[in-house]
């Protein structure tokens, strides 16, 4: 049993949203393998980005728990933390369903904000880099590496000093994707990362999330519409309805629910029952 | 080149039907405003009187302005001006640009040679250098980390009083005095920053104006402490490292074996505030480089995702808040011990306007905007001092202008802080204002 814990890298219990009188996500448990990528699909409305701003602390869950374990044993109750401590201690970092760059940075400059943290540190808070401390500008150039390193791995490393609200539409998305990888992630949420490729590129991006997670150890939680994009890639599945979890389980699985047939393509509700 | 010669034709009738519009606007404004005039007649009694002509005159000035702009605003062959500047030149302008920084930054410290006996210049250029600095100081809150404060003048007064009060009650002199007013200013500005910086954009502007007027009020009331309105008089003024600018045996004077005059004090009090402004400036340059600043930019561009990189975003508003505070303190004990008299007057709300309308009107985040606005603003305010009248409607109608012309401000880039290949500016539509 302990062993199995281990595995598992994000605990979600029990979790209800509530705004009001409606109820987004109701009674909602499912939980996250580490070193795996786990997708949540659902209709529109079905309460899936609710779920990842409960995760990654946008809000704060009306009820429930969200525990995420790091491979050495460390435990955080994601819905008692503030959002960037999240980012920051938790080690979750997200995108988001309409892209969040810094439009008028560079995409080296975006890269270099995700390391923030680790700069500062090493800046003293500031004092030391005023003064040009030299184990600063190692720091430095380390994290400039890590940059060049990701930039590279999302093929813009020539769009490297071009702002970030210059990039297409296709490319804006890897970066952010780079950006949050930038950040140290153990777990990494992706909100509808696909939205708006085309083929090609979605397939490249199938490719890259897969390198993410067998290269990096990074766990990966997505949701997407992409229904390519979610067979092809994702290891476990959970599918939303309405707030509610209506099936979960492999993708093949998933594919031949009858209910998830239902919540898709709408078949009326006595011959589900 | 026929749909060319279409698009270029003047439309008359749209313009008279435009004229007539703003001319309707216009008597709408002006019938009361310059059509009825009340003065007190011959027995003393208020009498209303009509200007017709006056009226009529304004109306038809109204009338052709507006029908000439709009006849050749509409105009393709004159929207294009600013085109038909050849490339070469425009090249040539650029490389020019890049001598402009250092080009000024020469000319400043040559100021004081150049204008030794234009004591009146002198002056004017102290004054301009507070503007650059208190410009700089507020770059950092609002052109950086894009938190709208209309209350920046606090930080200036708050600077200006604990110079006044530690000088005169502790008998500290000013570069002690210096640090520990800034420490000061900055503190009020994380005092400040605390309850506020939940707010947003417009919200934010609000509680630092009315931030700003209670400091002002403070001061005005708490007359035990400040003076009240009657300020205070009498702070110590500057000495030369310890040597007083007099005409005595142990004065500047005699001790450089120069013949006295008070043009010594003047000189060293330009180059002591130039000093201060490129402090200013260095360490804002120095600071974009290193990850607050970068943070703070990251801010005015999207604040969730900051949060969503695990950035803790009041900390860091709060840095460039106190930041910002501290540069003004240090410009606010410069304007003590140069006018050695500070009073709640020079405090105002319009401080924090000009200085704001500096920024802007230099572009948000531009040094060079900066100093380049506070040059023409401060010293444009001079050139007019002997039209007072119309010192407000040219103002006006050059900062109309300046947005007309150039929305973004006069330097309307972004330069990156850092580069791999090829440091390339980023035009300023893309870049976030103060807004969030």
């Amino acid at each position: 049993m302990s062993a199995r814990a281990h595995d598992i890298i994000l605990d979600v219990q029990h979790l209800t949203m509530r705004f009001g009188g409606l109820v987004a996500i109701n009674d909602l448990s499912f939980q996250a393998k580490r070193g795996s990528i786990t997708a949540i699909i659902g209709p529109n409305g079905a309460g899936k980005t609710t779920v990842f701003n409960c995760i990654t602390g946008f809000y704060q869950p009306t009820e429930g728990m969200l525990e995420l374990r790091h491979a050495e044993g460390r435990k955080f109750l994601l819905e008692r933390m503030q959002d960037f401590k999240i980012a920051a201690r938790a080690r979750v970092t997200r995108t988001f369903q309409n892209i969040r760059l810094f439009a008028g940075m560079t995409a080296l400059e975006n890269l270099l904000v995700a390391q923030h943290n680790h700069l500062m540190k090493a800046s003293g808070f500031t004092l030391l880099g005023l003064a040009g401390w030299p184990g600063f500008r190692s720091a430095e150039r380390q994290s400039l590496e890590r940059a060049r390193f990701w930039l590279d791995r999302v093929g813009l490393l020539a769009r490297a000093d071009d702002p970030a609200g210059a990039l297409a539409y296709g490319q804006q998305r890897r970066l952010e994707i780079a950006r949050a990888m930038c950040a140290d992630p153990v777990l990494l949420c992706l909100d509808e990362p696909a939205a708006g490729l085309n083929p090609r590129e979605a397939v490249e991006l199938n490719k890259f999330l897969r390198a993410i997670r067998d290269e990096t150890k990074t766990s990966i939680l997505l949701i997407e519409h992409h229904m390519r994009v979610v067979m092809e890639i994702s290891d476990h599945v959970v599918v939303l309805d309405y707030g509610q979890k209506i099936a979960e389980g492999s993708p093949a699985e998933v594919r031949g629910d009858p209910k998830v047939i239902a919540a898709y393509l709408g078949v009326e509700t006595q011959e589900v029952a | 080149m026929q749909p060319a010669a279409r698009a270029s034709r003047f439309d008359i009738g749209g313009a008279i039907k435009d004229a007539l519009v703003a001319t309707m606007v216009a008597f709408g404004l002006f019938s009361l405003m310059l059509g009825l005039l009340t003065a007190p007649g011959p027995s003393g009694k208020l009498e209303v009187s009509a200007r017709p002509q006056l009226l009529a005159a304004s109306l038809a000035v109204v009338f052709a302005g507006r029908f000439f702009v709009s006849l050749f605003a509409r105009n393709s062959r004159f929207t294009k001006l600013g085109q038909i500047v050849p490339p070469d030149a425009r090249n040539a302008l650029k490389k020019l640009e890049r001598f402009a920084a250092p080009a000024l930054l020469l000319f400043a410290l040559a100021v004081p040679v150049l204008f030794f006996s234009n004591r009146y210049l002198l002056d004017l250029g102290i004054l301009v250098l507070t503007y650059t600095m208190l410009g700089w100081g507020l770059n950092i809150v609002v052109g950086l980390a894009g938190l709208l404060d209309l209350g920046y003048v606090a930080f200036y007064a708050v600077g200006a009083y604990s110079y006044a009060l530690l000088a005169k009650e502790f008998e500290l002199s000013f570069w002690v005095c210096l640090p520990l007013a800034g420490i000061l200013a900055s503190f009020w500005g994380i005092l400040l920053g605390f309850p506020v910086l939940r707010l947003r954009g417009d919200y934010l502007a609000i509680v630092t104006l009315a931030f700003g007027e209670i400091i002002r009020i403070v001061i005005v009331n708490w007359q035990s402490f400040t003076g009240g309105p009657n300020g205070i008089s009498g702070i110590p003024r500057p000495s030369f490292f310890g040597i007083p600018f007099n005409n005595e045996p142990e004065g500047f004077a005699a001790l450089f074996h120069l013949e006295f005059t008070p043009t010594h004090r003047v000189v060293f009090l330009y180059y002591v505030i130039l000093t201060l402004a490129l402090v200013t400036c260095a360490v804002t340059i120095r600071l974009r480089q290193l990850p607050i600043g970068r943070a703070w930019e990251a801010l005015r561009e999207d604040e969730i995702a900051c949060r969503s990189l695990g950035i803790n975003t009041t900390n860091t508003k709060l840095t460039a808040f106190a930041t910002g505070a501290m540069f003004a303190g240090f410009a606010g004990s410069f304007f003590a011990t140069r006018q050695g008299f500070i009073s709640p007057e020079s405090f105002v709300f319009m401080e924090s306007a000009l200085v704001l309308a500096i920024v802007v009107l230099g572009g948000m985040g531009s040094q060079l905007g900066v100093a380049v606005a506070a040059t023409a603003m401060i010293g444009g305010f001079e050139l007019f001092r002997n039209f007072e009248q119309f010192r407000m409607l040219v103002f006006g109608a050059a900062m109309v202008g300046i947005m007309v012309w150039r929305p973004r401000g006069l330097v309307a880039t972004r330069t990156p802080s850092v580069f791999l290949e090829e440091k390339k500016t980023i035009p300023a539509a893309i870049v976030e204002e103060a807004r969030q």
